[in-house]
C-alpha cells in the first residue's frame, strides 16, 4: 500500500506519533495500522495461547486443586507421567486409534472422492450422502452409535449375527467388551471420512484435463494415470489433511466420554479423557497440566515427523 | 455419457478396456454399484435413528430388530421437552454459537485483512505463527485457561465459551487472509486515491466483498460450537444453562429405557446443523476448497 500520499499521513489516527512536527512516513503509518488491525490476534495469542502454555508448564510443578491446596512438588508430576500405568494405557489406546484411523480414513476418503469424480449422475446428491455424517458430530452421534452397537438388539449385530451363525461364531459385544471397545470407536470414526472426501474432491477438480490428455498420448493406462498424474498432484492436499487428522485423532474425547466413559476396564481411555479425569474430576490440576504437556510433545513430534517427510513425497510444483 | 466430460477421467478409465461398449458398461455398473452400496452404508445410521424414534415401545426392543415401524408414534419427540427444559438448551446453544461466530468472523476478517494487505515489520513471522497455532493441540491450554477463567470469575457463565473466539482464531485468520489475497489490488489503489485510510479501505471495500468468506467462518464456527462437548462440560453449571450437547447426555442418563425418546432428542439435536448445511452447502464446499486445497 505504497500509494498513501504524504498529505494523508499528516492527519488521521496515528498523527500523534509525529515527532518534530514532521509528518509520519507513509510506511510507518501503514505499519501502525497493520499492528492495530492485527491486534485481536496478537492479544489473543498472548492471553489464550502463549500465556496458558507457559502457565501450564508452571502449574505442572504444583499439587493444586485451585481452591484449597497449592503445594510445590517440583518435577514429580512430570516423572509420574512417564511411569503411570494409566497414562501409558491412555497413550497406547490413543496411539492405536490415531495410527488406524488416519491411514484408513485417508484411503477411504480418497477412494470415495475418486469414485464420485468419475462423472457419475447425481454427483452432488452422493456427495451430500457421504459428507453429512461429518456435519453431525458430537454427543448425538455418540448416542446413535451406542445404540447401533447394542450387542443384543442393535443394528450391527442383527446383520452380523445371521452372517456369523453358520460358522458358529458369536458377534462381538462391541463397546461392552474389552477387546472390541476400541475397535468400535475406530470403526465409528470411518463414518466421518466424508470431511476429507470433500477436500479431495475439490482437489481432483483442480487437476487440469490437459495432463490426462498428455498422459494418454504417451500411452499411459488409467492405472498409471492415477498413480503418475492424479496422486502426485493431490499430495499437497493429502498432506494438509493427514496433518490435521493426526492432530484431531490424538484429541479424541467425546465418543470415549459419552459411549464408554473410558471403559470397559480402561479399554477406551484416551489421553484427553484421562487429562479431563485427572484435572476436572479428581482435581489434580498440576498432574493434568503435566500430562497435557506430555501429549503436546507427542503430537508435536508426529507433526514434525510428517513435515520432515513431506519433502520426499509431497509435490509442490503447480501446473 | 455426456456427464463424463467434467474431468475426462471416466472416459480414460473406460478406454482401458479397449473402448469396447461392454467393458465400459461393466465398469460403469461396478462404479455405480460401489457408490450406491457405500452410500447406503453411510446413510443407514441416519435411517436407524429415524426408525427408532417413531417405533412403538413393544417393537423397538424386539430381537431380531425390525426395519419398519408397524405404526408411527410421533409423540416421542415431545418427551424430551416434557422431561427437561430442552427448548432452553436450544436457546443456550444458539446464543453461544451466534456469539462466538459473529465475534470470530469480525475479528478474523480484520486480522486477515491486516496480514493480506498491510506491510509492517514481523508481519510474515506472525503469519507463520498463525499457521503454527493451527496445528497446535489445544488441550495443552485446557487447565491454565480454566485457571484464568476462575480468576476472572467467569465459571458458570458462557463467557469462557464465547469470548476467546473474539480474538481471531488462527484457522479463520488463515481463511480470511487467503480470501483477501484474491481481491485485486487496483481496488485498493483507487480507494486510497479517494482518501481512504486502511480502516476505511477494509470497511468500505474489502468487508462487503468478503461476505462469502465471512459466511464460511460463520457456518464453520456455528457447527463447531453446536457440536462441542468438552468445553461446555467444563464451564457450564446448572441444568437450565446446559447446551444441547450436555442436555442430550443428561437425557440419556434418565431415559435408559426409552430409546425412542433418546433418538428423537438426538435427531432434534443434529437437525439445526443439518438444516444449516443444506441451506449453506455452497459455503461449506467453498470453505473446504479455500482451506484445504490452497493450503
Amino acid at each position: 500500500m505504497a500509494s498513501i500520499t504524504e498529505s494523508q499521513a499528516q492527519r488521521g489516527l496515528f498523527s500523534w506519533l509525529r515527532r518534530d512536527g514532521k509528518p509520519l512516513r507513509p510506511s510507518t503509518r501503514e505499519a501502525w495500522y497493520g499492528y492495530l488491525l492485527a491486534s485481536p490476534w496478537i492479544i489473543g495469542f498472548i492471553v489464550f495461547t502463549v500465556g496458558p502454555m507457559l502457565a501450564s508448564l508452571i502449574i505442572g510443578l504444583y499439587r493444586t486443586d485451585f481452591l484449597t491446596e497449592t503445594t510445590f512438588v517440583g518435577l514429580r508430576w512430570y516423572q509420574n507421567t512417564l511411569s503411570d500405568s494409566l497414562v501409558r494405557k491412555a497413550l497406547i489406546n490413543t496411539a492405536i486409534f490415531s495410527f488406524t484411523v488416519v491411514p484408513i480414513n485417508t484411503v477411504l476418503a480418497l477412494l470415495i472422492a475418486v469414485m464420485l469424480n468419475q462423472g457419475i449422475r447425481l454427483q452432488s446428491f452422493w456427495r451430500t450422502v457421504y459428507y453429512l455424517p461429518s456435519v453431525v458430530s458430537g454427543v448425538a452421534v455418540s448416542l446413535l452409535w451406542k445404540w447401533l452397537y447394542q450387542p443384543d438388539i442393535g443394528l450391527l449385530n442383527s446383520i452380523l449375527g445371521p452372517l456369523l451363525r453358520p460358522f458358529d461364531i458369536d458377534p462381538p459385544r462391541w463397546i461392552f467388551s474389552t477387546e472390541w471397545a476400541l475397535p468400535s470407536l475406530i470403526i465409528m470414526a470411518f463414518w466421518g471420512a466424508g470431511g476429507a472426501m470433500l477436500i479431495y474432491l475439490a482437489g481432483l477438480r483442480g487437476i487440469p484435463t490437459s495432463l490426462y490428455e498428455a498422459a494418454e498420448i504417451d500411452g499411459a493406462t488409467s492405472f498409471r494415470r492415477f498413480f503418475a498424474v492424479t496422486l502426485p498432484l493431490l499430495t499437497p492436499t493429502i498432506f494438509f489433511n493427514v496433518v490435521l487428522n493426526i492432530i484431531g485423532s490424538w484429541q479424541v474425547f467425546t465418543q470415549a466420554m459419552v459411549m464408554t466413559r473410558g471403559g470397559p476396564n480402561n479399554a477406551t481411555l484416551t489421553m484427553v479423557l484421562h487429562i479431563y479425569n485427572t484435572g476436572f474430576q479428581n482435581f489434580y490440576f498440576g498432574y493434568a497440566s503435566a500430562q497435557a504437556w506430555f501429549l503436546f510433545i507427542i503430537v508435536l513430534g508426529f507433526v514434525v515427523l510428517a513435515l520432515r517427510s513431506a519433502s520426499s513425497w509431497v509435490h509442490y510444483e503447480r501446473v | 455419457m455426456a456427464t463424463t466430460v467434467q474431468t475426462g477421467t471416466a472416459v480414460h478409465q473406460a478406454e482401458q478396456y479397449g473402448n469396447s461398449k461392454v467393458a465400459e458398461t461393466l465398469y460403469r455398473l461396478l462404479l455405480y454399484g460401489a457408490v450406491v452400496l457405500g452410500g447406503i452404508v453411510f446413510a443407514i445410521p441416519f435411517y436407524w435413528m429415524l426408525r427408532t424414534s417413531v417405533m412403538p415401545t413393544t417393537q423397538v426392543y424386539l430381537f431380531p430388530p425390525e426395519w419398519w415401524p408397524e405404526r408411527f408414534e410421533w409423540h416421542h419427540f415431545k418427551t424430551p421437552f416434557a422431561v427437561f427444559p430442552f427448548a432452553k438448551f436450544f436457546l443456550n446453544s444458539t446464543f453461544i454459537a451466534a456469539g462466538s461466530a459473529i465475534g470470530a468472523a469480525l475479528s478474523s476478517s480484520v486480522v486477515g485483512f491486516s496480514f493480506a494487505r498491510l506491510r509492517f515489520p514481523l508481519r510474515d513471522v506472525m503469519f507463520v505463527v498463525v499457521l503454527a497455532t493451527m496445528i497446535l493441540p489445544e488441550h495443552v491450554r485446557l487447565v491454565p485457561t480454566y485457571l484464568l477463567f476462575v480468576e476472572l470469575d467467569w465459571i458458570g457463565t458462557y463467557r469462557p465459551l464465547i469470548i476467546p473466539n473474539w480474538f481471531a482464531p488462527a484457522f479463520y485468520v488463515f481463511l480470511m487472509r487467503q480470501f483477501f489475497m484474491t481481491i485485486p489490488r487496483e481496488l485498493d489503489d483507487s480507494a486510497m486515491i479517494d482518501g481512504c485510510n486502511p480502516i476505511g479501505l477494509f470497511w468500505r471495500i474489502h468487508l462487503p466483498l468478503s461476505l462469502p468468506a465471512l459466511g464460511v467462518v460463520l457456518i464453520f464456527m456455528v457447527t463447531a460450537q453446536w457440536n462441542d462437548f468438552l468445553y461446555p462440560l467444563i464451564y457450564i453449571q446448572g441444568v437450565p444453562n446446559y447446551t444441547v450437547a450436555l442436555g442430550l447426555r443428561l437425557f440419556e442418563g434418565h431415559m435408559t429405557n426409552n430409546m425412542q425418546a433418546l433418538m428423537a432428542a438426538s435427531i432434534l439435536g443434529v437437525l439445526p446443523t443439518i438444516i444449516l448445511f443444506f441451506f449453506a452447502q455452497r459455503y461449506f464446499v467453498q470453505g473446504i476448497v479455500v482451506s484445504g486445497v490452497k493450503g
